[in-house]
């Protein structure tokens, strides 16, 4: 069941003057089992935006459906507790969320507080505790003993330990070293790939966005400026300077290449191996595709 | 927590934006001082001209002054009530056991909550108008006579200053921990006392977690920059007492003087 948004606004602070218009007019379909990566500046609404998904803000117009529960400006606080369940929200530096003394009851936390049985979410922390690459020995450690790398993926465990159908990743990888980062985005797709999840990515790895994402929503000023799958959206080098986007550095490059009189006639290649496949093509005609 | 506009600070270009931050804390309790003096209908109407002027003078709404109330409102509901049911004297009205109200407790009772407003007001114009770091800065300048007694009062400035500084970063904090527990099911202000106090330990052991962590970042930040314990350091922006702070002073105290003529 998808999530989609209704001619959705949402202000800070509304009647003050702090008043701050975040999100304006959102019209939204995030389809089930997809892989969203939402991109956009600093102050362009991304983080509201996911936070109306699992209705930690609620619009102050329109409507959001998530599973086709519904949420409105005056739906009751006591009504959204599954909805949560079913929406796992991994925050930016998710290790801050931590607190109990052993990291097998931190990932145990959420799934108790959504009503499941102990066992069962002491299985889950057994499982999931090796399937974010950490070793089980861990379990029995207080979280503040252990790396940052490591804290956030005891947090992005006990976020997965409820068992979401749809998981919001808010920059799970800043502030990570790259091997860090791949460990995380190798979870990511796993997610995607094995266990179905809908993945929301917030992101500012626009390499990231080609390697995983089927689908690109561009935030601008509190509006989604543009959505398209990701060739869509990075073929569009001009649109993209004029909102100060950056390209993947495959397409960056194949940019360059074609202002200088390279064609790219099947689009901009978004990585490794088309953009070399494409510059083989035209330096030698004759299929050298085959070469890679 | 979007409520709370009791001591947030609002830019602006005004009259009472730009005066000294000395010259506001000194005139806001020279004001509450003369609250205290005002006995009768004549003197508090001047004690609400002068507010009002400053209002005027700080270009603040009185809605959202009105606004900055609201945390505060069963406090004075609290105290007013009580002055009306245990305030004695002149004729009764009705009374039951105990209770009583009386003329003379209705009448102290509306001084007591045009009191109220009165300081509550003021002081929300001194901190909608002033900066947190100017009040540190004016409490260092206002204390500097202690240093003859030996008081650290560059030291007391500088944890204000600092404390001051971090309140917003903390509550941002706090906001962010919350919505990261609420996402994984946790109920805030909601359930029984014991459920509640529950949910305090998701809340505040992260939060401590980093303002610890936070300290010894700026602790250590502050030793590279070669800071050392406050000894006549100087001012990158220095007070200085402008002529708008001088007869701002002297309205106060005109006022002052005319409110010990009229009151009884």
């Amino acid at each position: 069941m998808p999530i989609t948004f209704e001619k959705v606004d949402y202000s800070y602070q509304p009647n003050t003057p702090f008043e701050h218009q975040a999100l304006q007019d959102i019209n939204l379909t995030i389809a089930d089992n997809s892989f969203t990566a939402l991109i956009g500046h600093t102050g362009s609404g991304k983080s509201t935006l996911i936070q109306q998904m699992n209705a930690l803000l609620k619009p102050s117009s329109g409507v959001v459906r998530v599973n086709n529960r519904e949420i409105r400006p005056d739906t009751n606080n006591k009504d959204l507790k599954p909805l949560r369940k079913q929406v796992g929200m991994v925050f930016q530096f998710p290790e801050n969320q931590l607190f109990e003394e052993t990291v097998k009851k931190d990932i145990m936390f959420g799934p108790l507080n959504f009503g499941m049985s102990e066992a069962e979410a002491e299985e889950e922390a057994i499982r999931l505790i090796t399937e974010v690459g950490l070793d089980e020995s861990l379990l029995e450690r207080s979280p503040f003993e252990l790396s940052g790398g490591q804290m956030r993926r005891v947090a992005i465990a006990g976020v997965l330990a409820s068992k979401p159908d749809i998981l919001i990743l808010d920059e799970p990888t800043s502030g990570l070293d790259p091997k860090g980062r791949q460990q995380i985005m190798d979870l990511v797709a796993h997610l995607h790939e094995n266990e179905h999840k809908t993945i929301i990515l917030v992101t500012h790895q626009m390499e990231d966005v080609t390697k995983y994402a089927d689908r690109v929503i561009v935030m601008d000023g509190g509006r989604v400026a543009k959505t398209g799958t990701p060739k869509e959206i990075f073929n569009d080098v001009d649109w993209l300077k004029t909102h100060h986007l950056d390209l993947p550095k495959t397409t960056q490059f194949a940019a360059t290449l074609q202002a200088q009189g390279f064609q790219f006639p099947e689009g901009l290649p978004l990585d490794e191996m088309a953009l070399a496949q494409a510059i083989s093509q035209q330096i030698s005609p004759k299929g050298a595709s085959d070469h890679g | 927590m979007d409520k709370f506009i009791f001591g947030r600070y609002i830019p602006g270009d005004s009259w009472v934006h730009r005066m000294d931050p000395r010259s506001k804390m000194l005139l806001s309790f020279f004001f509450i001082f003369m609250i205290f003096f005002a006995n009768n209908l004549l003197s508090y109407g001047l004690v609400f001209v002068v507010l009002f002027l400053a209002i005027m003078m700080a270009r603040v709404s009185v809605g959202f002054l009105l606004k900055g109330l609201k945390p505060l409102l069963w406090l004075m509901v609290f105290t007013v009530l009580i002055q009306v049911f245990f305030g004695a004297g002149g004729e009764v009205y009705w009374s039951w056991w105990t209770l009583q109200i009386t003329h003379d407790g209705l009448i102290s009772a509306a001084f007591i909550l045009l009191r109220f407003l009165a300081i509550i007001m003021m002081s929300t114009i001194l901190t909608l108008t002033t900066k947190p770091l100017q009040i540190a800065d004016g409490v260092e300048s206002l204390l500097k006579p202690l240093k003859v007694i030996h008081f650290p009062v560059e030291t007391l400035a500088l944890m204000l200053s600092l404390a001051l500084r971090f309140v917003p970063t903390l509550m941002d904090e706090a906001q962010k921990i919350m919505d990261a527990q609420r996402a994984r099911g946790v109920d805030f202000g909601s359930g029984g006392i014991k459920q509640q106090v529950k949910t305090v330990v998701p809340l505040l052991i992260p939060l401590f977690m980093n303002a610890f962590n936070r300290a010894e970042d700026i602790a250590t930040a502050m030793d590279a920059r070669g800071y050392r314990d406050g000894k006549n350091r100087t001012k990158y922006r220095e007070l200085i007492w402008q002529r708008r702070d001088t007869i701002s002073s002297l309205i106060f105290v005109l006022s002052g003087i005319i409110l010990f003529l009229i009151r009884n």
